[in-house]
């Protein structure tokens, strides 16, 4: 049996508290926008009440009983992070706030020592803004240039100028491993094998990826990855910079502050040890727990069977999506993409299709996705997206189709 | 929020008036909302008493936006320009007659931000 059979949607739905709200009296909540954010299940919701609860204290230097209990939670939270990406240590897994936080960790820390004048580094044209602007940033301090890889019409990666991008010799190669807009998931073990031989180091941007297919820190071949607790199933708050111990050891520290010391003199200070040299001040230490509670949530459903669910709910909505007249959808095949449809209605703006679904629960996203440089590739203004995860169900995908058709017979 | 799709709102979104441009302008002014890739321009010709003879609007963006820029060029024919820089969001809001949250405010406002540009003589950003 694959586990796609053991994959019981009713039974998940009922682990999440929010989605048997009803939006407005009648109107059941139908939310299709889980690549902004993602709900919380109960476990996660009640292991931030338990650790206020039972268990606050600041932690790391505390002797009392409460001191000792908050950091274990902390640091658990921590071990079952890098279990679940298979990190080979916990000193490898740094919280930082979120996946933007993350990325620009290493454009601060890594990339200020380590990227001069004339130096390329390596973006593409899907990126989010977060793995944009803090590169655009970088380079315009140092005078280092950025080269693109650019989306083909298809919304894949087009390697055809990949080599000649590799014969620049970049520092850093930056990509995302799952598009939030397209769904595209990219080959990064491919592209990052070739980078590697062209001496570059790779950042993986994992915030849609690590919440919805398992990731292998120690197969991927990225060097440095980044994502978000509150796309997973997490509180907001709280996100991880993975990388590759010998890197976070010859990076200097990024914030300064209590926690990230070892011994601080009036002129100077020695740096504590991985992970702490990152983790500057009292971190989010609730949230550190919620995210240890979202990743026993995910592990305990089984992350092949998560991306498994999704592939069937994704070739599922665009099936039904395509049925609609005027509706063109962005990105790949069902095969090469997650759960993500970025779609337009002709002659509807965004905006009013997601109003006009608003109407019936449906909760979608509108706008850019935080990806301008790719809307502007398509030539769009805007898309609608719709965006699945574990407890979406096919039922609310005919939802989403009945819904555009209302839309499609009030504006036509 | 159920008549934010009343009928004069579609109406004017799928039959806009006076849409188009005017080439020569006396005035004309463009800016977008970029979070939402509205885009709005609208070019005046003024008589010689400095009243609006002629407005067109052009551009992209959802129902409320469109509708708001339609009603809007309807509204200021034989306007002055102090009258125009006189016009408040409650008027806008007034002749959209429906309740807005912050987002779709400024869908709703764009084409007034963008008329009060032009009678102001301001120059375009970009
Ligand atoms: C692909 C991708 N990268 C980065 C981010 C940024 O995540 P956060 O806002 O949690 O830092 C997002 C979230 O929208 C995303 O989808």
């Amino acid at each position: 049996m694959t586990a796609l059979s053991t994959f019981d949607s009713a039974r998940i739905c009922a682990d999440f508290p929010i989605l048997s709200r009803e939006v407005r009296p009648g109107v059941p909540l139908i939310y299709l926008d889980s690549a902004a954010t993602s709900q919380k299940p109960a476990s996660v919701i009640e292991a931030m009440n338990d650790y206020y609860r039972r268990s606050n204290a600041n932690i790391h230097r505390g002797v009392h009983a409460l001191a000792e209990e908050a950091t274990a939670l902390y640091e658990g939270a921590r071990e079952r992070v890098a279990r679940f990406i298979n990190a080979c240590s916990t000193k490898e897994v740094i919280f930082t706030r979120n996946a933007t936080e993350a990325i620009n960790l290493v454009a601060y820390s890594w990339g200020r020592a380590n990227v001069n004048a004339g130096d390329a580094i390596v973006i593409t044209e899907m990126e989010h803004h977060s793995n944009l602007v803090p590169w655009q940033m970088l380079a315009a301090e140092k005078g280092a240039t950025l080269e693109v890889i650019p989306v083909t019409d298809d919304g894949e990666l087009d390697l055809s100028t990949f080599d000649d991008i590799l014969q620049k010799r970049p520092k850093l190669v930056c990509l995302t491993h799952m598009s939030n807009v397209l769904g595209t998931i990219n080959p990064v073990t491919d592209i990052a094998a070739k980078a590697h031989a062209a001496g570059a180091l790779v950042l993986v941007d994992g915030a849609q990826s690590v919440p919805h297919l398992p990731v292998d820190v120690q197969t991927l071949g990225a060097d440095f990855l980044a994502f978000s607790g509150h796309k997973m199933c997490g509180p907001t708050g709280i996100g991880v910079l993975w990388a590759r111990q010998a890197l976070l050891e010859d990076m200097p520290p990024f914030l300064g502050g209590g926690d990230m010391i070892r011994r601080v003199y009036l002129r100077e200070f020695k740096a504590n040890a991985l992970p702490h040299k990152f983790e500057a001040g009292t971190p989010a230490i609730a949230e550190g727990v919620g995210l240890g509670a979202a990743v026993d949530y995910l592990t305990g459903t089984g992350m092949a069977a998560v991306h498994a669910h999704e592939r069937q709910i994704i070739a599922y909505a665009l099936e039904r999506l395509e049925e609609v007249p005027g509706v063109t959808v962005y990105g790949p095949k069902a095969e090469r993409k997650g759960g993500v449809a970025a779609f337009s209605l002709a002659g509807v703006h965004p905006h009013d299709i997601a109003q006009v679904l608003d109407r019936d629960g449906i909760a979608v996203r509108a706008g850019h996705h935080c990806a301008m440089p790719l809307h502007d590739r398509y030539q769009l203004p805007a898309t609608a997206r719709a965006s699945f995860y574990l407890y979406n169900t096919m039922g609310e995908v005919d939802a989403l189709i009945e819904g555009l058709y209302k839309v499609k017979k009030m504006f036509g | 929020m159920d008549d934010m799709y009343r009928e004069v709102i579609l109406d004017h979104y799928k039959n806009p008036r006076n849409f188009g441009t005017l080439d020569p302008a006396d005035i004309s002014y463009e800016d977008d909302n970029p979070l939402c890739g509205d885009r709005i321009r609208i070019d005046l010709r003024l008589d010689e008493n400095q009243r609006v003879k002629e407005v067109a609007f052009s551009g992209h963006g959802c129902a409320i936006s469109q509708a708001s820029a339609s009603m809007l060029t309807e509204e200021i024919l034989g306007k002055t320009l102090d009258e125009i820089r006189h016009i408040g969001k409650e008027q806008v809001l007034e002749l959209l007659g429906i309740e807005l949250g912050p987002v779709r405010l400024k869908c709703a406002l764009l084409s007034l931000k963008v008329l009060k540009a032009g009678a102001y003589g301001l120059k375009e950003e970009d």
